[in-house]
């Protein structure tokens, strides 16, 4: 009987600690490169496997950066796990989308057809997105300072 | 001739032509030649020329555009990095994101039903405002062409880098924090690009107003077409 409640008493601790060391563990003596690897394509995974469950129409990405600012936030891992490559894909996030761009050569009838649409529609609500949001974040703090003071 | 197919003749045709772009905007410092837009451009060209066909590119491309998903993960660095900025001003930056979020997906999307374009064209234009990669995952998961939507986003940037400072002095917006938050809000990377060169609290929050914006138009893009009775 005694045995059961010091068992029952010590899991939640255990399986706590367990949690804390376990990123520490594997990769004790691996390269940097294969933890941070690691963890982004681990938030990735997950995310993919929600978008799976759940059948949403949210990038399983979004969800993966959501994830890592999470674990980041309540200090699960340390910006310095993922920090290397991290920061060498943010920097050439623009490059990555190349090739998909060049997929464009594929709907060049669809375009030329339609190209005044796309034109006038994309940038007055351009000039719409930068008036709004201005205007929101504007007024919304007016009314906040004169409500705090 | 049957060597220009090879994987990897493409993939370092790629890189070098990335490269030399990014060179030539650096050195003439115009903002129009923004080196994405010129590498796939030129990239069309010699495909074009050489008669090789897209899928034949993609053997090659889909190694790089592999990265797109982990590099928008990564995201989440300066998202947590951001995050003490954000719980100060928590309602207006909100509020904001959320204003340009909504304004940005309705207006284009029924701008253009108005002007009588075609439902692929349409879903494509819906996520127009976010940085290029996230505006790509929207769009596939929405049923778009994603090619499309990156050629729109990049030009969009490009247009609200140019002209958003003067449209915000017109209209009287002219604290640095709300000037950061609609760059970043309406022309995402190239205008958190801007924003940084103006000053450094502009550039701060633009790249919150990036990253907010894109993850709000990524969780609301397909409840805001549906409201608006597009899918």
């Amino acid at each position: 009987m005694k045995t059961l409640r010091v068992g029952r008493k010590s899991c939640p601790f255990f399986l706590w600690s367990f949690v804390k060391v376990l990123p520490l563990r594997p990769f004790f003596k691996v390269g940097k490169m294969i933890r941070q690897c690691a963890i982004l394509f681990g938030c990735l995974a997950v995310g993919e496997f929600v978008v799976w469950l759940t059948g949403i129409t949210v990038p399983s990405s979004i969800i993966g950066m959501l994830l890592l600012t999470l674990l980041l936030k309540i200090k699960l891992i340390r910006l310095e796990w993922v920090k290397g490559m991290a920061d060498f894909l943010v920097a050439n996030l623009g490059f990555f989308f190349v090739p998909p761009g060049v997929a464009l050569m594929l709907h060049f009838n669809l375009i030329t057809g339609e190209l005044w649409q796309i034109v006038v529609a994309a940038l007055l609500s351009t000039v719409l997105v930068l008036i709004s949001t201005g205007w929101v974040y504007q007024i919304t703090d007016k009314i906040i300072s004169k409500w705090r003071s | 001739m049957a060597f220009l197919n090879n994987p990897f003749f493409l993939l370092a045709l790629t890189f070098i032509l990335f490269f030399f772009s990014r060179l030539l905007q650096k050195k003439t410092g115009v903002m129009l030649l923004n080196p994405i837009l010129i590498t796939i451009a030129l990239l069309i060209i010699f495909l074009k020329i050489c008669g090789i066909d897209y899928d034949t590119y993609r053997q090659a491309g889909q190694y790089i555009e592999f990265w797109l998903k982990p590099a928008i993960v990564a995201l989440g660095i300066p998202l947590y990095l951001q995050l003490e900025s954000i719980r100060k001003q928590l309602l207006p930056i909100l509020l904001s994101q959320l204003a340009g979020c909504v304004v940005g997906v309705v207006t284009v999307v029924l701008i253009a039903k108005a002007m009588g374009a075609s439902q692929p064209i349409i879903l494509s234009l819906a996520a127009k405002s976010v940085t290029t990669p996230v505006a790509m995952e929207v769009t596939k998961a929405i049923g778009g062409i994603p090619s499309l939507t990156a050629a729109v986003v990049v030009c969009v940037g490009i247009f609200g880098g140019m002209v958003g400072v003067k449209v915000m002095q017109l209209f009287r917006i002219r604290r640095p924090q709300s000037q950061g938050l609609s760059l970043g809000a309406a022309s995402h990377a190239v205008g958190t690009d801007t924003a940084m060169k103006i000053s450094e609290v502009h550039g701060a929050y633009a790249s919150l107003g990036l990253i907010i914006n894109g993850l709000l138009t990524s969780l609301l893009t397909p409840f805001l077409l549906d409201w608006c009775g597009i899918i």
